[in-house]
């Protein structure tokens, strides 16, 4: 396979996002209303009671949710793209369909990327209590995120035929996994049923790979990361790997054959 | 010559569908020929082009472009065609040169890098000329939005041959476009057909825009149901009729009448010209005629008597 097709894909779709101030934008207002309002209300009124802060804790999980979530769904977006813009001249290109699905991939990544570095900045400016150096570190981890988040897209993208069926099923993919993997409510406890569901959500192990980063050196570290980061480092692997060879295989087969 | 364009008994059953889009299609495209793909909407047109483009498995036929398979050498077959979409595939948000660029490192062009400037010099001379030609040498860096319809679909279709594809698809390429840009670009169209070769294949629903081409394919329901030159298709499908009138009505319709002219109405007069020349026909009549107006069937009369012929058919059945 040839890099120069996967690099222009890839090139494109930051290149678009750049040049989209309101995309930009409304990229960031999620995650704004999430850590400002509900992280601020929950540290305000429950803090205390946590024992640990609470805008920090929101602010992770929004951080891995957000970054997660925006890679998955600009690589479901290829749905819909291969009918609008310059998006049709890649599927009728002398390409292979790889090329297609890893420049996608690592576009989405890129994307997610900017919006991680800007929420981090945002971070900063809501007092989020963060170090320089816990930032920093957050950006690897943002890499470890967009990626996962990417193959998870790749594997809905390879399971869903439409658009409107996307759309029909993404509140049933995504709603019940804020929950389950704990981006703003602790998940420390739960009754065993919802534990299985938690387990099986793939954000919950890219919620606790950036916290168990970002308390690494915290006191809170015990009563906030659930699995550590080497166990979820193992699992986010052996996860990406399967999602990227299975979703990739059934989306070049099924691409072509309606 | 071995056609560029071969399709044989093509068949498309959509996975969801229980009766097939396209059913049993043949036909042969020339190299250099302009092919013109006509029929109502739903009629397996879309269908038929996106089995030709590789954006489509059939489901029994066999379909090569230039000698190539469509299905087992899909990527040998992209490298030689162009296509220009129903819908824009310019993205807006990024300038001429970045659309431009983007496609020829697609097509293994050009090595890809991040700017114009670093772009090797045959490149940037080659969008020099580009610009050139579509006369936006001072808005090629511009954003793509701020051009005009028809200046879009004429950076699409310079782009669509940068490659030199041996095939030029253009799926109802001037929809949407005002009567002169549309001109403008069928101007243009013929101009790159006449230097480069190039052979184009067309959808349309404007069928005066079918009237230049050197064979015209109509389906219906899946199925040819015409085939030849526009010419042809004119010849079997409309009859061609003069009209005449004249002061002395009951004189001119007595003068018909010896004649053994076949004639429609009470004045003006209808006349069926059976094959014989209008010339001919006017000659051979002495009255003193008010009116004449030849009626030269063009290619929608056609088009709509091969319709209407189907539906009737469809009815019957």
């Amino acid at each position: 396979m040839n890099i120069g097709p996967v690099v222009t894909i890839a090139f494109r779709d930051l290149l678009k996002f750049i040049r989209d101030p309101v995309r930009i934008a409304s990229t960031l207002i999620f995650p704004l209303i999430f850590v400002a309002v509900l992280g601020g209300s929950l540290e305000r009124n429950l803090g205390s009671d946590a024992g640990y802060n609470f805008l920090a804790f929101t602010f992770t999980g929004v951080f891995a949710q957000t970054l997660f979530q925006s890679a998955a769904l600009g690589v479901v977006s290829l749905i819909e793209d291969r009918e609008n813009d310059f998006s049709q001249e890649i599927f009728v290109a002398p390409i292979s369909r790889y090329a297609i699905v890893f420049g996608k991939i690592l576009g989405e990544t890129s994307v997610a990327l900017c919006q991680g570095v800007a929420l981090i900045l945002m971070g900063f400016v809501l007092a989020v209590p963060m170090g320089v150096s816990q930032a920093l570190a957050l950006i690897p981890v943002a890499l470890i995120c967009c990626l996962f988040g990417g193959a998870f897209g790749i594997l809905l993208l390879s399971n869903i035929s439409s658009q409107r069926s996307a759309q029909q099923l993404f509140p049933f993919i995504f709603l019940p996994q804020f929950f389950l993997a704990g981006v703003f409510s602790p998940i420390k406890e739960l009754p065993w049923y919802l534990e299985i569901l938690s387990r099986i959500s793939p954000l919950r192990y890219a919620v606790d790979l950036v916290r168990s980063v970002f308390y690494i050196d915290s006191p809170d570290k015990e009563k906030v990361v659930l699995t550590g980061f080497a166990s979820n480092m193992l699992i986010i692997s052996i996860a990406f790997t399967v999602a990227m060879i299975a979703g990739t295989w059934l989306f070049v087969r099924a691409e072509r054959n309606r | 010559m071995e056609p560029i364009i071969s399709v044989d008994n093509l068949v498309k059953r959509y996975k969801t569908s229980e009766t097939n889009a396209v059913d049993g299609v043949s036909f042969t495209v020339a190299p250099g020929e302009f092919f013109a793909l006509l029929g109502p909407n739903g009629a397996g047109k879309t269908t038929t082009i996106s089995v030709l483009t590789t954006t489509l498995l059939p489901t029994s036929g066999d379909v090569r472009i230039g000698g190539r398979d469509v299905v087992s050498e899909a990527a040998a077959v992209r490298s030689q065609m162009g296509i220009i979409f129903q819908k824009p595939s310019l993205d807006l948000n990024l300038s001429a040169e970045e659309n431009v660029r983007f496609h020829a490192v697609l097509y293994g062009l050009y090595p890809f890098r991040p700017t114009y400037s670093t772009m090797p010099q045959s490149y940037r001379d080659r969008v020099g000329e580009l610009a050139n030609v579509l006369g936006i040498e001072d808005e090629i860096f511009n954003k793509v939005k701020t051009f005009s319809g028809g200046m879009k679909r004429k950076l699409e279709i310079v782009r669509g041959l940068i490659h030199h594809p041996r095939v030029l698809f253009l799926d109802e390429p001037t929809t949407g476009l005002d009567p002169s840009s549309r001109r403008d670009l069928w101007q243009y169209l013929t101009v790159v057909r006449q230097t480069m070769g190039t052979t184009v294949f067309l959808t349309t629903h404007y069928l005066e825009e079918a009237e230049q081409a050197d064979t015209v394919c109509v389906v219906n329901k899946g199925k040819v149901v015409a085939l030849g030159t526009p010419a042809e298709l004119t010849k079997t499908m409309v009859r061609e009729w003069i009209t005449v009138d004249a002061e002395d009505r009951s004189m001119l319709r007595a003068e018909l009448t010896r004649h053994g002219f076949a004639f429609e109405g009470e004045g003006p007069f209808i006349l069926s010209l059976d094959g014989r020349s209008a010339h001919a026909t006017i000659r051979a009549i002495e009255t003193p005629l008010t009116t004449i107006e030849v009626h030269k069937p063009s290619i929608e009369d056609a088009y709509l008597a091969i319709v209407e012929q189907e539906r009737s058919k469809d009815e019957a059945a």
